[in-house]
Parts: structure tokens; sequence; C-alpha cells
């Protein structure tokens, strides 16, 4: 029995940083952020409230610029992950499909997962951005084909959207490439072999036997490509600058950081507030993710 | 090193949570391993074997009873401090480390006035090594050895630390029928040259036998018998132990005791017991069997297999229990005159046991 | 003969069609990811004159300078944002390492009451999204007094309950012999810990090392909520500074070399390791 009880003791003696850390800056938070977001006028400096309500909601529900960030962000969600998903499904079946410089094809591929965002976004804007002395390079392209210039970052919203999506799905690509390409050799040879020897065409192999079999990998993709796109912000950051409201670019994460700090801030309760709404939102459609991918997953017979 | 157990009990609260009762996994074992002898601990799957040995080792805390070691009380000390060195059933080598390092590893952590300088480490190491005969092999990682290998590297690590008592749980259940009879003969070896008294366990009794000086037969945590193995087999104690030791499994009829004689249905098989009449349990031993035109016991012939020393009589009868045939073992150069039908065995009373039909306990009366 | 000869004839020659489709897409796949990086590297080597004159921009230099990255040294505090991501991104990941380590030892191996429970509230703190806590986490740091310090910055990026959990797995893999064997030679349950189980885990702590690297060399949003002095700042920070105030908006070498200088250091982590990064990002790809 005192063996027992001094191994309890020691079993809590080692979890006890990572309880201090989680309790401090995990646990403790969720509580706080769920009271911020009720406490009504709350003043930071003097951490004082004047009532509990549902008031913060209405207000961040009303202010115009969470209207604009969530319509952004539904914006991004909804052309990107279908966009990124597919041609990273393109892409890693390429690459199934050689074996010379294969390595170094997946290489340059996953790139773009090690930089900075932020370093490279700058690029981005440079590559499409049209100043007094040059139109960018983008728009000499755009001029070469016989188009129109556009200034893609300070220019009309449709086109500022446009460098946002392609920005990205060109940051999100490395990682849904290397699952696929992994899911994509995790696929028993012998089901090609044999489906070849009935004679499947290619088209008719990738179709019944190769989509199914990765599906479960692809529905996994595509649920933590929405979770990431709802969170969408520091891409947005290094395209547009941090004023990202002036921009008509922001995103609900960026709302939130707004009321938090900076020259917008000091409102945590709305804050607070907007983070709930943007946590039910990604909840829900998780949840509505599972549900679909589960009929379909099984029906595809994926393991 | 002598070691005795006293009252040695194990329970351990059931697995499942929402029974109470308790699993007995050693009960009141009372034994005195002699000193310097090579034992093997004999059991079927699952009989409290293994506890009993980490019982011993110090890798659990018996419930009940006592551990002596020569005239030490050990019950209440940690592993480290009983002086054993024990060899796991996957050898539990660490992977990560060289042989050499794999073996130097207990050494390490030695303290005090034990602590040992790194030349006395290194011969103590190289002599370990050299006992199992692995010197070549210092530099390599358990991954990049045969089972075999990695079994003589357990038992260096085991040995390096000089304990007084080895201990080695399934030693040869890893490895292929081969490897398994030139391991056995090497513990033998390894255990004559260095007088460490060694326990070890195992399920299978041939292993046992083969090279033990003394075995512990225990079931459902309940020692059976102890002794040296010819003299278990010879003298079972009870049924249990007379069908676990010996291949191939005796043959247990259900027989009568009327008037003194021995009866397996119609045919009297000894005469002149001196027990009352009763029912018992007829145990033959396949050896047992003469072959003989006007024997004793008569029985169906099914087959014979010939298997160059010595011939197997597969045949069949009525009143046998537990298994299909009657297998009885002859001498290959007995003619074998009946081709089908019946086939008659005078039995030798020296491979021949009477057991109490309910209790299964040995009946004495033969001579 | 003939027939079936020209058949298969035809099939080598559709095969090898395809084979050459399929380089072709996947080259132009890599161009696109490449551009960036050659026009990053390709615009720091140009000076300041001949970038804005250059209205059509050239794919070539003509005539490189270095005078971009001594600007970015000297006129900007690079040196600076770059010791403080160093800094805080090896303090970071040793902290980390030293509490995932000890909670995922004791989960895997050790027996108290309780466990079970505490697992189970480290699973569901898997699924909580970092924007949620990091409101009061600002607030915690700000009352601490703590901004702009490099405790404020580390503190909440110290634990991780993925981390605990990929650990926790792969501890739970080391044979239980293992740990018996150890106990016979009288070893510590700590010196178990440091002699044998991270050594035979080391692929795992390996991944999770530089996956934690990657984060914290690239993180933004933590660090921009809790410096506003420059020089806690860190790299991509430092970024978005010189990108808004730095070297005046329009010249663009200058910046690129900043960017040259700030993506070097994980392509060259990755470069060296590229194998064991794409295996653990594989491996490691749960994490929402």
């Amino acid at each position: 029995m005192k063996k027992r009880l001094k191994e309890t003791g020691r079993g809590w003696l080692y979890l006890l940083p990572a309880l201090l850390f989680l309790g401090i800056f995990m646990v403790y938070p969720l509580i706080d952020v769920l009271v911020y977001s009720f406490e009504e006028s709350y003043n930071f400096a003097s951490q004082s409230y004047t009532g509990v309500g549902l008031y913060n909601y209405k207000y961040v529900l009303r202010d115009p610029y969470f209207i604009q960030a969530l319509k952004n962000t539904f914006i991004i969600v909804i052309i990107t992950v279908p966009v990124s998903t597919t041609l990273s499904l393109l892409v890693a079946y390429l690459l199934s499909r050689i074996t010379k410089l294969k390595e170094l094809f997946q290489t340059v591929s996953f790139l773009p997962y090690v930089t900075n965002t932020l370093a490279v976004g700058l690029v981005f804007m440079i590559l499409f951005k049209k100043t007094p002395y040059s139109d960018g390079m983008i728009n000499i392209l755009i001029h070469f084909f016989g188009g129109e210039s556009v200034d893609f970052i300070d220019g009309p919203y449709w086109a500022k959207m446009m460098v946002m999506c392609i920005y990205t799905v060109w940051v999100v690509m490395p990682f849904k490439i290397l699952i696929l390409t992994s899911a994509l050799a995790s696929v028993n040879e012998t089901y090609y072999k044999a489906a070849r020897v009935d004679g499947t065409s290619s088209s008719r192999i990738f179709t019944r036997i190769t989509l199914p079999m990765i599906s479960p990998m692809i529905f996994y993709l595509v649920i933590t490509g929405f979770i990431g796109a709802f969170k969408a912000y520091s891409d947005e950051v290094a395209l547009f600058g941090t004023d990202l409201n002036k921009a008509g670019m922001n995103t609900i994460v960026g709302y939130v950081y707004d009321m938090l700090y900076g020259d917008s801030g000091g409102y945590p309760s709305y804050a607070a507030a907007a983070a709930l709404i943007l946590f039910m939102i990604v909840f829900t459609i998780t949840l509505f993710n599972l549900l679909i991918s589960n009929k379909k997953v099984s029906i595809g017979g994926g393991n | 090193m002598k070691v005795v157990l006293e009252h040695l009990t194990k329970r351990f609260p059931n697995r499942n949570k929402k029974i109470h009762t308790e699993v007995v996994a050693v009960s009141d074992f009372n034994v005195e391993i002699p000193d310097g002898l090579l034992v093997g601990l004999l059991g079927p799957s699952g009989c409290g074997k293994s506890t009993a040995l980490n019982l011993i080792c110090g890798l659990e805390t018996p419930t009940e009873g006592k551990i002596f070691f020569d005239s030490d009380d050990v019950t209440d000390l940690p592993p480290e401090k009983r002086g054993v060195g024990m060899v796991f059933q996957n050898y539990a080598l660490y992977p990560h480390l060289t042989v050499r390092k794999n073996i130097m590893f207990p050494l390490q952590n030695f303290k005090g006035e034990d602590k040992l300088t790194k030349e006395q480490m290194n011969e103590r190491v190289m002599q370990a090594a050299k006992l199992v005969q692995i010197e070549e092999l210092m530099d390599r990682k358990p991954s990049e050895m045969s089972g075999g290998q990695q079994q003589r590297v357990a038992i260096a690590r085991a040995l390096v630390k000089m304990p007084r008592l080895l201990l080695l749980d399934e030693p040869l259940s890893n490895l292929d029928a081969r490897l398994r009879l030139q391991t056995r003969e090497e513990i033998r070896r390894i255990q004559t040259e260095t007088h460490i008294t060694t326990v070890f366990v195992t399920h299978d009794q041939e292993e046992a036998m083969s090279i033990s000086d003394f075995i512990i037969v225990m079931k459902d945590g309940v020692l059976h018998q102890m002794g040296k193995p010819q003299d278990v087999y010879d003298r079972p104690a009870n049924l249990f132990v007379a069908k676990f030791l010996g291949t191939p499994p005796i043959n247990v009829f259900a027989g009568e005791v009327k008037k003194g004689d021995v009866y397996i249905g119609a045919d009297c098989i000894y005469r002149g017991t001196k027990l009352e009449d009763r029912e018992v349990w007829v145990g033959i031993r396949p050896e047992g069997f003469i072959l003989k035109k006007d024997g004793a016991l008569t029985c169906d012939l099914k087959a014979v297999e010939v298997m160059g020393r010595d011939t197997s009589i597969v045949c069949e009868n009525e009143a046998l229990t537990g298994q299909p045939t009657v297998r009885a073992i002859i001498p290959a150069e007995t003619p074998i005159e009946t081709k089908g039908g019946n086939v008659r065995f005078d039995i030798k009373p020296a491979k021949l046991y009477l057991f109490d039909k309910q209790t299964e306990e040995v009946l004495e009366g033969i001579q | 003969m003939a027939n079936e000869a020209k058949k298969k004839g035809t099939g080598r020659g559709r095969d090898r069609a395809k084979s050459i489709v399929t380089y072709v897409l996947l080259s132009i796949w890599a161009l696109i990811v490449l551009f960036p990086f050659y026009w990053m590297v390709l615009t720091s080597f140009k000076s300041y004159g001949s970038y804005n004159s250059e209205y059509v921009p050239r794919f070539v230099v003509t005539d490189p300078t270095v005078q971009n990255y001594k600007s970015a040294f000297t006129e900007v505090p690079l040196a600076r944002y770059f010791t403080n991501t160093f800094l805080f991104t090896i303090i970071t990941t040793a902290l980390m390492l030293v509490v995932i380590i000890l909670a995922a030892y004791a989960f895997a191996r050790l027996k108290f009451r309780g466990k079970n429970a505490v697992f189970a509230l480290f699973l569901s703190l898997m699924m909580i999204p970092n924007e949620l806590v990091v409101i009061t986490n600002y607030v915690t740091i700000t009352n601490w007094d703590m901004r702009n310090t490099f405790l404020g910055l580390i503190l909440p990026s110290v634990t991780s309950v993925f981390y605990i959990y990929l650990l926790k797995e792969n501890f739970e893999q080391i044979p239980e012999e293992l740990y018996k064997a150890a106990k016979v030679d009288g070893t510590s349950d700590l010196k178990y810990l440091l002699k044998v189980m991270i050594p035979i885990s080391q692929p795992t702590i390996i991944t999770i090392t530089i996956l934690k690297v990657i984060e914290c060399w690239n993180s933004y949003v933590w660090p921009r909520l809790i410096t506003d002095d420059r020089n806690h700042y860190l790299v991509s920070n430092g970024i978005q500074e010189i990108r808004e105030s730095g070297f005046g908006r329009d010249n663009v070498p200058a910046m690129m070399a900043a960017v040259v200088v700030i993506s070097l250091p994980l392509i060259i982590l990755f470069l060296i390791f590229r194998k064991k990064i794409m295996a653990g990002v594989s491996r490691g790809g749960l994490k929402g």
C-alpha cells in the first residue's frame, strides 16, 4: 500500500510541469474566454464590467468589419480547400507514376512547408504588385497573353481575393501532397496487378481502386483543410500588411487579434465573443464533415 | 546458494474490476532449492511459474510467505539488492546499445564501494562474453544478431554482476528447434562452469528433464512434485505429473482392482496388489508394453510407425481416456507378427501406475 | 504475330507519351513552387537602381551586388531579430522536450491513481484551437508584466498535448521486459528514462524537435501580440516591420535580401534532414 502511494506521488511529480503549463495556458484560458465573452463593457485598465449577457456577441455580429471578415474567411475556405486538395491529388498521383527524379520533385514540392509564410508572402506581394516603376511580374505575364493589368495588392476586391487564394493554396499544398503521396504508396500493388490482368483502363483503376482506397486520407485532409482555412490570418498579413480592415481583407482570426491588440484593440470581450463564434463554426463544420465522410468512406470501403 | 520459499503466496486482484475475487498465481509454496544446481521450474502455460520466478527475483512482492537466500530473509529487498541475474523470455536487450554496452549496463549501476573502474568493468564484460562465447560480436547491435546470439548476450548480461542466483524465464521458447537443443546444452555448460544456482522456467517437460539437476512441477499455482528428473518421472506423485512428463505421454486407462488384481476391461494386467477393490486410473508408460502373442492386454492394432531406433505401435482400447489411441514403444528388433486385428501386450510393472479415481494421487501397491 | 508486335509498339509509344506528360506537368508544378524562391534570390542581388529602372524585370542579374545584404544587417536590426528567434526557438524547444518527455513517461510507464482521467483530459485538450486561449494568455502575460520579455514569448508555447500523445505512444511500444531487466539491475526510474527510453525513442524525439523548431522559427501571431519593442521581435515580426517601415517602402532588393537571410536557416535544415522531416511531418500529420 505504501508502495502504491509512493508510485502515485511519483507519477504526479513527472506530470507536474505539463499540468502546470496546461493549466495556466490552456485550461484556465478556456474557462476565462467564456467568462470574458459574457461580461459586458469590460474595461481592460480597471478590469471591471457592468453586466453579464449576450451583448458582446450581438455587437460582434453587427460589426461590419466582422461581417467582412466572415465573408472573406468563407470565400477563402470554399475556394482553397477543394482547389488545393484536387491539385495536391494530381501532383501526388503524378509523383506516384515516376521513378526517375522522384526524390527531387518530392523535395521541391515540400519546400514551401518549411519556409516562413511571412517572408515568402512578401515575395508574392512583390510579384503581384503594381507600382509606379513596374507593373510587376504577373501583370507583365498577363500583358504578354493580351490581358489588362490589375493591381492585385491595392486594387479591386476580386483581384486581392485571387492573390489571397493563390498564395493560400501554394502554402497548404506541400503538406497535402506529402500525405497523399504516402497514402498512394500504401495502396497494395497487387490490386493494380489484378486490375491490369482484367484489362482495366488506367482512369478506371484510378477512380475505382485508387480513389476509394485513399478516400479516408482525402477526407482527413479536407477536414483539417477546413479547420486550417478557417483560421487563416498570417498569410493575409504577409500579403496585405497588418491593417487588414483597411485592405478589406481581414479574417475572423484577424478580427480577434485586432480587437485584442493594436490601434483598434483593448476589447478582450469582443475578441472572446468572436473567437467563440469561430470555434462554433469550425466545430459545426467539422462535425458535419465527419458525418458525411463516415458515410462516404464506408461506402468507398477504404480502411 | 540455497533458496528457500516458505508458504509463498501471491494473489492478484482480478483484471475485471467488477469481480472482486482474487486470482491466486502462487499458492502456499514450500520449496528448498539446493545450492549449485540447475533447477527446472516446470508447468503448463499460465500455471504461475513466471510469477514464482518474479517473486524470487523481487519484481513482485509476495502476498504472504517468505523468501530466504541461504539464511538471509530477502522478502522485502528490492531486486537490485538481492544479487540475482535474470534472463527474460524475449531477452530484453537494449536495442540501441551494442553488445558490449548491454553487458556493461548492470555494472554501471553499482554505487559506493562497489563502484568499478573502467578497466575492471571491461575485464568483467570480457569474462562474461568469453563464458558465453560471443567475444567476436561485442560491437554489434541486438538487431544484427540471431535469436541464439541474443540469448547468449542476455545470459552474459545477467552473469556479469556475478549474481548469487541466475533466473531464466522460458529461455528457449523463442528459438527454433535446432537452436533450442544447442542452447540448452549451452545453458547446462555455463551452469556447470559457474556453479551458480540457476532456476529456469519452462513449459516444455523435455527441456526441463534433459538438463535439470532438479525439477519442480507446478500447476494452477500449486506445487505438485519436486525432485531429480528421473525420480519424478519414475515415481510421479499424481496423475497430473505422470501425464505431464514424458513423450509420447503416458497412456491412461479406466481400470479396476478386484481381489488385489488390476483389470483393464476384462483383461487382468497385474496380479497381487495389496489394494482393496476399487476403481482406479491405470497409467502405463509407452515403453512399458511388451509385445507378446499371449499377452495380458488386448488392443485393436491401427498402425505401426517405424522410427528407426524403435517402433511405435498405435492401437485402440475402449478403456483408454484422454487421448484417442494407445501408443506403445517397443524395440525395433521385435518382430511384429500381427497384421491388423488384435495385438496383445504384457505390462512392465515398473512402468505401471495406479491412481485414485477421485484424488488422482498415486496408489502404492505395485512392486 | 506482326499484328501483336505492332500493338505492343503502340502501347509502348502511349506509355512514353504519358510519361512525358507526367514529367512536363511535374516540371510546371516545380516551377511554380520554385519561382518565388528564385525571384527573391535574384532580386536580392540587384542593385536598388537597376531594380527600379527595369520596367520589365529581368530574369538574370547583370551586375550582382551584396549591398542589399549589407543594408539588411545595418539599416534594420536583422541580426537582432535573428538572435532573438534563435534563442526563442532553442529555449522553447528544449523546455518543451523536458516537459513532454516527463509527461509521456508518466503516462506510458508509471502506474498511478487518476492516470486515465488526466489522460482523457489531455486528449480532449487536443481539440482546442490556439485562437481560443490566446486572448486570456495575452491578458495573463500582460498582467505578469512579461510583455517584451523572452519569458512572455516562451511560456505559453512550452507544452504540446499532441507531442505528449505522440511520444507516449512511442514509449509504450518499448517492451515492459526492458524495464524489468533494468529494475533487476538496480536502475533508477530516471536513469532508465535517460539511458534507455530516450535513446530508443530518438527518431520520434528528433521528429518532434524538428517540427517544433519549424513552428517556433515561423511563429508570428503570439510574438506580434506580446512584443512591440523591436529589441524583442522575432524574424516574422521583423519582416513585417521591414515591409511596413524598414528600408522605406520601395527598397525591394533590400527587403528580398532580408527575406533570403530569414528563410535560409530552415531551408538548409530541411535539405540536410530532408527524409527525417518529411517522414516526421507525415507521421505527425494528425496535428489539427
